[in-house]
């Protein structure tokens, strides 16, 4: 039965690492960034909430109203003002620009906050350890149920997004050529803007879900950053229902391996992120990537 | 192409001559360092040699191969955990050092073949996994006692004198050696070939470099030398701790210091790594605001100064101390105008600045035999 359990705690980790990968998958599909701040973005979303709620007593849930537009308008100005012009400036600039603005925000956060680890979940109350029986002995915590479910909704209403409305078009046509997009009346400057405002947003709704399910401290967003790359390339660069099943992947290998070994949680991950790519150069298919890839098909 | 005889191939001039010597008589100065100058001076220095190593590796690999790699840590930190191992099973400890370095950059050779064919933020990500697994790894040896590390006892073996002088001789030589090699393998085809191969990586296979080939030489030349650098870097603080060892700030330090300087500068590296040397002792002690600073001085290089201090000099007076490449002179303009002919040079490709025309000119270098 343990396995059983481990097995549905693993899809639901998933869940958690889909909806955190979402962001970082979205970004690169659209501008062709790797954002390296991306965990530290999640982690500074949920040092905001968390002082929101450690100031005025809100529910965290409620501090998400002014947290993630916040964040939205951080990832609109980040865009306009940082990667902007590091993307002109070749395909190595944003990476070692992201990669500054980590260390800044990292250690920016650490001078506020200290190094403490914290976490949300005194301030959800008894959700943040309820959970659901199932027949069979088995449970199902509800917290990570709902994560779950968010990031099902949130990559699921991205992609109606990206094809049923004009704006969702427009950023397919900027990611796939943002010259000729530009001819027939789009302005890729903003198309690019608003890309990063829902990636980072959506980074920061992950982050606050990290901080409600466990605890956090300044320097937890490389490790969130990593998860959140494995689960892209597993599930397949650039494809948002594939983030779902790299995510879970992923979240079943580390479940499986801390019942194996403490350290082996990470191991584990590290492991599979590491035999799924040697797999996928073997099978010479790193160029083929299919589903929704094809929406962000490759800039020559 | 080569034929062409409007313009002279210029590899090398009187001020480069020039600069050569004067690095070979500093070396040499150098060389009697332990002699010459008190305790601290000795012990700065060898902080400053590691630095050196560890910018001008970060550099062949991001500014030459377009390798970004934000795991570089992995390999220092498993310089120092093989050096350990070594030591501890009887092997001498300044040849458990050096070998330490070799095994390490041996283990590059099976992870290249996959991490190699990444491209841009996918293997940079990719080598930064690779850094937390050895982490991980490394701290399951009972040996190294988890987090708590474990140290290089068998140095307690040499006074703290001698012990200072060795490590000092032992980081010069080895700075010397692996600067001079990079740039031997950069002023030679192989610096072309990486330097199309980052250019544009499909035109280079187009034209016929070996873009794998390419790129595994400058891998394995980096992970060997910021191997040594961690050993070298165990020899002078004794103890080995696996979060201090295969901790990200070294990658932060090393863009730091190539970003400042220049990327893609042979000079430029060198020149980051003084800086960074100089800024840590000012301001290294202000602890998480020297981060925010370097983190924030890293954005502002690369968004603003691309080329980097060097190589904004290098652009704007023309000089070349250190030539790894190729420059075009015009002869007729040479001898009454200089500043044309200066002008009629060829501008090193940048990351920056994806020039056609350079990745036509690093391949229209004659062939040499081999």
């Amino acid at each position: 039965m343990i396995w059983i359990t481990q097995l549905l705690n693993g899809v639901l980790l998933g869940g958690y690492y889909a909806l955190l990968a979402c962001g970082l998958s979205f970004m690169f599909g659209v501008m062709r960034i790797i954002n390296l701040a991306h965990g530290d973005l999640a982690i500074l979303c949920a040092c905001v909430v968390f002082f929101i709620a450690d100031q005025t007593g809100i529910s965290p849930f409620v501090a998400l109203i002014v947290a993630l537009p916040l964040m939205a308008a951080i990832g609109f100005w980040l865009q306009r003002l940082m990667l902007e012009r590091s993307l002109r400036g070749g395909m190595l600039v944003p990476l070692l620009t992201t990669f500054g603005l980590a260390i800044v925000i990292e250690n920016g956060l650490f001078e506020y906050f200290g190094a403490d680890s914290r976490s949300l979940a005194p301030y959800i109350g008894d959700f943040a350890f309820d959970s659901w029986a199932i027949p069979g002995n088995i449970y199902i915590g509800s917290l990570a149920l709902l994560i779950f479910a968010v990031a099902v909704v949130l990559l699921g209403g991205l992609k109606l997004f990206l094809t049923h409305t004009s704006l969702g078009r427009a950023i397919r046509a900027t990611a796939e050529d943002p010259d000729t997009a530009g001819l027939v009346g789009i302005n890729a400057r903003y198309v690019y803007a608003v890309a990063a405002a829902i990636a980072v947003a959506s980074a920061g709704l992950a982050g606050v879900f990290l901080a409600m399910r466990e605890t956090f401290s300044p320097y937890s967003g490389p490790t969130q950053l990593i998860f959140a790359f494995e689960a892209v390339v597993i599930g397949g660069i650039g494809s948002l229902s594939g983030t779902l099943v790299g995510g879970i992947v992923l979240g079943i290998a580390q479940t499986f391996g801390a019942q194996i070994n403490p350290q082996g949680f990470l191991i584990a991950g590290h492991v599979v992120f590491l035999v799924v790519l040697a797999g996928r150069l073997a099978a010479g298919a790193l160029q083929a990537r299919g589903g929704l890839h094809r929406l962000f098909a490759r800039r020559s | 192409m080569s034929k062409d005889s409007s313009f002279i191939v210029e590899r090398s001039t009187r001020l480069s001559a020039a600069a050569g010597i004067a690095a070979a008589v500093l070396v040499v100065v150098l060389a009697f360092g332990p002699l010459l100058f008190s305790a601290n001076i000795v012990d700065s220095l060898t902080t400053l040699f590691i630095y050196l190593i560890l910018s001008v590796m970060w550099n062949a690999l991001a500014g030459y191969a377009g390798l970004v790699s934000v795991g570089q840590q992995a390999f220092f930190g498993l310089g120092a955990y093989f050096a350990i191992e070594l030591s501890y099973h009887g092997v001498g400890v300044y040849p458990a050092l050096l070998l330490g370095a070799l095994l390490a950059g041996i283990l590059s050779l099976p992870i290249s073949p996959l991490m190699l064919r990444l491209r841009g933020g996918e293997f940079a990500i990719g080598m930064w996994v690779v850094a937390e697994l050895a982490h991980l790894l490394v701290v399951l040896d009972p040996l190294i006692n988890g987090e708590t590390g474990a140290s290089l006892i068998a140095l307690n073996a040499f006074s703290p004198d001698h012990r200072r002088a060795y490590n000092y001789w032992m980081a010069l030589a080895t700075a010397v050696m692996l600067l001079t090699v990079v740039f031997m393998l950069l002023r030679g085809r192989l610096g072309a070939s990486v330097q199309a191969i980052r250019d544009d990586e499909d035109a280079a296979k187009s034209v016929g470099v070996r873009v794998l080939a390419g790129k595994r030489i400058i891998f394995f030349l980096a992970a060997f030398g910021c191997a040594l650098a961690g050993t070298l870097w165990l020899a002078t603080s004794i103890t080995f701790q696996p979060n201090t060892y295969f901790g990200i700030q070294w990658t932060a330090y090393m863009i730091f210091m190539v970003l400042v300087g220049g990327l893609g500068t042979f000079e430029g590296a060198i020149v980051g790594g003084v800086i960074f040397f100089l800024i840590e002792y000012m301001f290294g002690a202000t602890g998480v605001w020297y981060l925010i600073g370097l983190g924030a001085t890293a954005i502002v290089f690369a968004l603003f100064l691309p080329r980097g201090l060097w190589g904004t000099l290098e652009d704007r007076w023309r000089i070349r101390l250190l030539p790894v490449g190729y420059s075009l002179r015009m002869p007729s303009a040479d001898a009454d105008a200089p500043d044309a002919a200066a002008a009629a040079r060829e501008r090193r490709p940048t990351p920056a600045s994806l020039d056609k025309h350079d990745i036509a000119a690093s391949n229209s270098i004659p062939a040499r035999p081999r």
